[in-house]
């Protein structure tokens, strides 16, 4: 495993496209995490008390950040990587370049993981409109967007390398990405769950980043942060490395 | 020296070997073909040759560099021009260049210029903000050669790359070809064009079922395995098709059967006695040609692929 600086070349291919095609894209996926933030936040907020007195879009705001942070780098490293990969050849094409499966397979992660920091800039520009950011720490919500991102691109473009087609994506939302996303720290502390699911959820890739989202927006990390920082790279860890060597067992033949 | 040195290349896929022992050299300046039925194994030898498959067994050296080895290296210095066509979709004719470009370091500036060069090379220009999408067949296959030609390679590996051309662009190309050929490059040329093979090509390799049987000029295959001349012809009555088959071999003349028609090599001096003429219904008679060849040496007409 050597990706190499070549794999920029493929971060740059990929940026061109998004900026070209942004109009088409973008604004669906920024209306959403607003959409939540507004019905959940104000809507149902209303009617939820929390501990310390926070209100409830403040509780959540971060945990949305987190999780739309988790969904542009998915999307970007499942559909889109699998569609460049298998409708479009683009990877042929790329492979057949001094480029080596490595550098396209880790240009693709580090673009999913660009696709997270850009989401989570745009949503904490928003709630810092709102009033919801508390702390110059939030800025710190950019460097933990990049963690996310490079952890979930990771974990996608895995999951990408072994599926047979693109109908196995449904698994991967139903039963991994949106349990995370209700289950995630997101709308509720975790704390709240059963213990069996309180395990599970500490575990799980969106909780850390959630709980340290929210600890750098309202300025009081907690506890967990640095199990959290330490779940987050250990899943880097293993899938970074792990979605290199499968795409190359996929593409090489 | 030869630019591409390839010694006991196998390559399987499963049960299937596609290639089944190769052994080739290509000199520089040349312009080789392989030939071959579908399914011959061209495609999988050459991505072996380009570095995008793994090499079974054996060896490979391009310019003198293992392809094991050194990937990176060779496939900077390489045109490939792929049988499937796999231009980038998201990005427009210009972008496809420009980008394909980066790829290989070359600076913007000249990537644009390069792109230009080969767009009007291969009558595009005009179609330079054109989706792919919206390119003809032909246009799209035009593309794919002026991409390959974006870092200004010394050798082209191109498989069947007039495939689905109209005739003045099919011959267009293989000027272009031929002027990259005078300014010294080396070509590989997989082709199921028999014209094609004839016009460009100084030296083919037929290939069946994994293996070379046969290699020489143009004119030196037709010479050797064409006979002087071609007779295609019909059986009057298919019951005496064994009879019939039984007298050629008596008069030790070589024919392929290819559905209902039967084409039988005759070799200097030879001549079908009365009996035998009687028996048949001449459809043509012609001096042999590369396609003869290919029919005599595969078994299969290029029609049946
Ligand atoms: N990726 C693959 N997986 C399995 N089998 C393959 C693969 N690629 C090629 N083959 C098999 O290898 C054999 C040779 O195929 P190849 O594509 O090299 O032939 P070809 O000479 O290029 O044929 P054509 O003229 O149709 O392009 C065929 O039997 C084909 O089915
Ligand atoms: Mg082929």
């Amino acid at each position: 495993m050597n990706p190499s600086y070549r794999s920029l070349r493929v971060w740059q291919r990929n940026r061109d496209v998004f900026f070209k095609l942004w109009r088409s894209e973008v604004p669906g996926f920024f209306a959403e995490p607003i959409l939540i933030l507004l019905a959940m936040g104000f809507g149902l907020g209303t009617y939820v008390a929390l501990d310390e007195g926070q209100r409830y879009i403040e509780f959540i705001a971060p945990g949305i950040i987190a999780a739309y942070a988790m969904f542009s780098a998915s999307f970007e490293c499942t559909y889109g990587s699998f569609i460049r990969m298998k409708y479009q050849k683009t990877y042929d094409s790329i492979i057949a370049t001094p480029l080596s499966i490595d550098d396209v397979s880790a240009g693709e992660i580090f673009w999913g993981t660009t696709r997270s920091i850009l989401t989570a800039c745009v949503i904490l520009v928003i709630i810092a409109a709102f009033g919801l950011v508390e702390s110059p720490w939030a800025l710190l919500v950019i460097p933990l967007a990049a963690l996310a991102g490079l952890m979930f691109s990771s974990i996608a473009l895995f999951f990408t390398s072994v599926v047979p087609a693109i109908y196995s994506f449904n698994y991967y939302y139903t039963l991994f990405i949106t349990p995370m996303f209700f289950l995630g720290d997101v709308f509720f502390p975790v704390d709240t769950l059963p213990p069996v699911l309180q395990h599970i959820a500490w575990i799980a890739p969106l909780t850390p980043v959630a709980n340290l989202m929210r600890s750098v927006v309202t300025g009081s990390p907690g506890e967990g942060a640095w199990w959290g920082l330490g779940v987050i790279a250990g899943y880097i860890a293993v899938f970074f490395p792990l979605s290199l060597l499968m795409m190359k067992r996929r593409l090489l033949r | 020296m030869s630019v591409i040195q390839i010694r006991g290349v196998v390559k399987r896929f499963g049960p299937i070997t596609a290639v089944d022992g190769v052994d080739l050299d290509v000199g520089y300046g040349e312009c080789f073909g392989l030939l071959g039925p579908n399914g011959a194994g061209k495609t999988s030898l050459v991505r072996m040759i380009t570095g995008v498959s793994p090499i079974g067994e054996g060896s490979i050296r391009v310019d003198g560099k293992d392809v094991t080895q050194e990937p990176r290296q060779i496939k900077s210095s390489l045109g490939v021009v792929p049988q499937e066509d796999n231009l980038d979709p998201d990005l427009n004719v210009l972008e496809n260049l420009v980008t394909f470009a980066r790829y290989f370091d070359i600076p913007r500036a000249e990537a644009k210029r390069r792109a230009m060069a080969n767009l009007q090379l291969f009558e595009l220009q005009d179609r330079q903000r054109a989706k792919i999408e919206e390119l003809s067949g032909g246009m799209k296959r035009r593309l794919l050669i002026a991409r390959a030609l974006t870092n200004q390679p010394k050798l082209l590996i191109l498989d069947e790359p007039t495939v689905g051309l109209d005739p003045q662009t099919k011959h267009l190309v293989w000027r272009k070809l031929r002027s990259l050929k005078a300014q010294g490059a080396t070509l590989l040329l997989c082709t199921q064009n028999m014209d094609e093979a004839s016009f460009l090509c100084d030296r083919l390799a037929v290939m069946n079922e994994g293996r070379i049987i046969a290699l020489d000029s143009p004119q030196e295959l037709i010479k050797k395995y064409g006979g002087s001349q071609i007779m295609e012809v019909r059986l009057r009555s298919d019951e005496r098709r064994d009879l019939v088959l039984l007298k050629l071999s008596e008069q030790s003349l070589q024919w392929q059967e290819i559905e209902d028609t039967l084409y039988i090599f005759q070799g200097d001096g030879q001549v079908l006695d009365q009996d035998l003429l009687g028996e048949l219904v001449i459809m043509n008679q012609h001096a042999p040609t590369l396609e003869d060849v290919f029919l005599k040496l595969t078994g299969r007409s290029l029609k049946e692929q």
